[in-house]
């Protein structure tokens, strides 16, 4: 990422206290984390060590064998997975099938301890080595085709519900000069506590996330990289109950990229305050490990609110979350903090704030591969002028920085996008990132003028919020409606039922390991 | 009155169309476009743009004229409502024809989880400096948010004596809004609550026509405000009672 010198004359000692302030905000929640696990870390954990497949009912392996656990799971579900492949000396292929046909493995004797650890250590050898290959493979073909890398980087979505055409369209897309391919999560996916099983063809608004859906993509964009001699990364959604599980899939399957916020479940999802962050923190361990760069969700604050008024609750989540992930053991260059240019185009100047937002983004977080999206609350059935706002909008992308842009669709308001709408997408970009290229190096910013006062403001806005956060509590911030505007209870939202606190002795050897490799210290 | 397209001569029937087939691209595939083109009924066709997509799909842009004319005096669209009153004359009007506050029930119900439309017409703050219902002082507002089951929507009008319920529907993929729609009627036709209420619907792809269709009151689409709302349902309810 090349080095941008400061434009808008930000204050250093403001920025380093927003952080200091992040810090002491997280902290207590960390230390919550630490005691507490949750059934999808447990079931995450036995992904990682081998748990697969699904009985004939589609409910997946890992949720049978946290079920059979029950309450014991708090003491962690992986002793009870591992002594059962020592007692029945069996693959991790063979107990997986048995435990789909109905095999209760909480019934089988306590093995010798010594063979216990053994096992697990074998288990962790070859998660080791699958992660560290994929890590490998993606450093190789990135250096090999480095010429090819280009910045920002193009993001696109397909949804189309089936994942064989989600193929066509993303492999479309790829060759038009995409270098990011999402797919899109079926609707309420989030919400379900478990991860279904197999390849799918239907799914609304989206597509099932599955660990075989995964693998199908990806086989299918490392052909189309192959051939256009340029990596085309894969990106899913690492949110909703089954956090952690899906970090685990995508760790596993080489995806690149993961939507993945410390705070967005709560807050748009109506999940558990207390599930959320001990999975965030479990899913970010996974994707720092995997070198998945993480996308954090702050532009959904903007679509909800108003993107002026609030543009400071963008850069203070931006902060928290910054701070969550370095807490996981996550480097700065794993992470796509997210913000978006939802102002009013009604709005005079609009464009300045746009520009002051993103730029001011970008020097705060200098080696963060920040992740822009698009307008899409003021995108209307204008397919013509929606297009010049995406204009406007890839402008100030290549010219602020910004790492990673989601493409905006001229027919955001209208569908999920058709192949065209894609190709024209990506054309507008190719052709302003190239016309624009030299722009960043050649403009500077007048003292005193919109855009150095407005970023100063929401940097001093942000101040002032992350104080009253620190001062309430997170918890009791969230309570209270301090972000998004929206009140979620302590005890209220989904999958609360799902948090323990760990029993003594409590042992995950796929956490050690996440915790090794990624050098955190308890 | 017979019209057509117009592009800078009246009844030039002129049309702008874009398009993919599933085609790789070149001069076969921009005569297949121009050919399908005039299978639509297009009387003249030239495609200006023709690029591939991949190498099975090619994008068109294409211009055509037809001639094809529609009577427009035939065409019947009623508007729920013609002229919205500001929101003090709702407030006037509450005040001089029911002389109590009007409850007015608002959710965006189903699986659809999007707040902001039906916020825009409730909320205090209201959207494009149009103030919300809960600014109205003549009316109670309750605000459901999003993802209402049907059934829950129906209980609270119960049990607030509701006089209005508002329905937004954003999510139409593979109709949902329709089956959510017509099971909302359903319910309340089953509870015996639909002649006690004022239903609207409203969201972006939505509109008066289809609210009648379905057995609502009224619909309104894109860029509605609160007074437009508040006017049809101050009418409609002062008409209701009128007839009493
Ligand atoms: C913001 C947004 C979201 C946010 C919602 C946040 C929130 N709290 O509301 C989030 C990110 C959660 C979201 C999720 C999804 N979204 Co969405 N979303 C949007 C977006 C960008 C803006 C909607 C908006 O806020 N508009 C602003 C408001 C003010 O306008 P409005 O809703 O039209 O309301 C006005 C009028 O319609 C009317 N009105 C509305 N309701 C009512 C009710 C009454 C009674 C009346 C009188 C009037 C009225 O008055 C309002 C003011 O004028 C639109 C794209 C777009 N630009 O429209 C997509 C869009 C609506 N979403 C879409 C989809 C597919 C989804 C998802 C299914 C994606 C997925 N796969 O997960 C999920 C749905 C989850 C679910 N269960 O519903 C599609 C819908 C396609 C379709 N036609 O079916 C759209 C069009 C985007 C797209 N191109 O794919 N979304």
């Amino acid at each position: 990422m090349p080095a941008i010198k400061s434009r808008l004359g930000l204050s250093k000692s403001k920025i380093a206290g927003a952080r200091a302030l992040a810090a002491k905000i997280a902290a207590p929640v960390q230390k919550y984390i630490e005691r507490h696990t949750t059934v999808t870390v447990e079931r995450a954990t036995l992904r990682l060590l081998g748990a697969d497949g699904a009985d004939k009912d589609g409910v997946p392996v890992p949720n049978i064998v946290v079920a059979q656990c029950g309450e014991a799971a708090a003491g962690g579900a992986a002793r009870t997975y591992i002594n059962a492949l020592v007692k029945r000396s069996s693959t991790t292929e063979q107990l997986n099938e048995e435990i789909a046909a109905g095999l209760d493995i909480t019934a089988i004797p306590a093995a010798d301890e010594k063979q216990i650890k053994a096992r697990a250590s074998d288990l962790v050898e070859r998660l080791d080595a699958r992660i560290s290959g994929n890590v490998k493979f993606r450093r190789e073909r990135l250096a090999e085709w480095k010429d090819a890398e280009k910045s920002p980087l193009i993001y696109v979505i397909v949804a189309t519900g089936n994942i064989y055409e989600d193929v066509k369209q993303a492999r479309a897309a790829a060759l038009q000069g995409a270098d990011i391919v999402a797919v899109i999560r079926t609707t309420a996916q989030s919400l379900l506590d478990y991860v279904p099983y197999g390849a799918t063809t239907e799914g609304f608004g989206g597509t099932y996330a599955t660990q075989e859906n995964f693998r199908v993509m990806r086989k299918a964009l490392d052909e189309v990289a192959a051939q256009e001699r340029r990596y085309i990364r894969l990106v899913n959604y690492c949110s909703g109950l089954c956090m952690p599980e899906i970090a685990a899939m995508g760790a596993l399957e080489r995806l690149d990229m993961m939507l993945n916020d410390s705070m967005y479940g709560i807050l748009f999802r109506d999940i558990n305050m207390y599930r959320t962050f001990t999975d965030q923190y479990f899913s970010r361990m996974i994707n720092a490990a995997a070198g998945i760069t993480i996308n954090t969700g702050e532009d959904n604050y903007l679509t909800t609110s108003d993107a002026i008024e609030k543009a400071h609750t963008v850069l203070a989540s931006q902060f928290i979350n910054e701070r969550f992930a370095f807490n996981a053991g996550m480097p700065a260059g794993l992470m796509g903090l997210g913000h978006a240019f939802e102002i009013d185009p009604a709005t005079k100047n609009g464009f300045l704030y746009e520009y002051a937002q993103a730029l001011m983004a970008r020097e705060i977080f200098p080696v963060h591969p920040l992740k822009y999206m698009p307008p899409t609350k003021f995108m209307t059935g204008d397919i013509f002028k929606g297009y010049a706002m995406n204009t406007l909008f890839n402008f100030v992308s290549k010219a602020t920085g910004q790492s990673i842009e989601l493409l905006g669709m001229l027919t955001e308001a209208i569908h999920t996008p058709y192949l065209q709408d894609r190709y024209l997408a990506i054309a507008s970009a190719r052709y302003v990132h190239e016309n624009i290229a030299g722009f960043s190096s050649e403009i500077e910013f007048r003292k005193g003028g919109v855009i150095r006062k407005r970023a100063a403001r929401v940097l001093d806005e942000t101040v002032a919020m992350l104080r009253e956060v620190e001062k309430a509590g997170i918890f009791d911030a969230i309570e209270r409606g301090m972000f998004a505007e929206v009140k979620r209870p302590k005890d209220g939202g989904k999958g609360f039922d799902g948090v323990f606190e760990k029993a003594p002795g409590y042992w995950n050897p796929a956490e050690d390991y996440l915790r090794r490799r990624l050098k955190i210290t308890r | 009155m017979f019209i057509k397209p117009y592009g800078d001569t009246l009844d030039d029937g002129a049309v702008q169309l874009s398009f993919t087939l599933p085609v790789a691209c070149g001069g076969r595939a921009k005569e297949g476009a121009r050919q399908y083109v005039l299978k639509l009924g297009f009387r003249h066709a030239e495609i200006v743009h023709a690029h591939p997509l991949s190498p099975e799909f090619t994008f068109f842009v294409a211009y055509a004229r037809t001639d094809i004319a529609l009577d427009y005096s035939k065409v019947e669209y009623a508007e729920a409502v013609d002229k919205s009153m500001t929101m003090d004359q709702v407030n006037d009007y509450i005040r001089a024809n029911f002389k109590r506050k009007l409850v007015v029930i608002g959710a965006c119900t189903g699986t659809d989880a999007h707040t902001v439309g039906i916020d825009a017409i409730m909320n205090m703050k209201g959207y494009n400096h149009h103030f919300g219902l809960e600014r109205y002082p003549m009316i109670e507002a309750l605000n459901l948010g999003s993802q209402v089951p049907n059934e829950r929507l129906l209980e609270l009008a119960r049990r607030h004596k509701a006089d209005a319920v508002l329905v937004s529907q954003i999510v139409t993929q593979k109709d949902v809004h329709i089956h959510n729609l017509t099971n909302l009627i359903e319910l309340a036709e089953a509870e015996k609550l639909r002649d006690k209420l004022v239903m609207v619907i409203g969201g972006p792809r939505v509109n008066n026509k289809l609210a009648k269709e379905l057995g609502y009151d009224a619909g309104f689409g894109a860029g509605t405000y609160a007074e437009d709302v508040a006017t049809f349902i101050v009418k409609k309810l002062s008409r209701t009672l009128l007839k009493k």
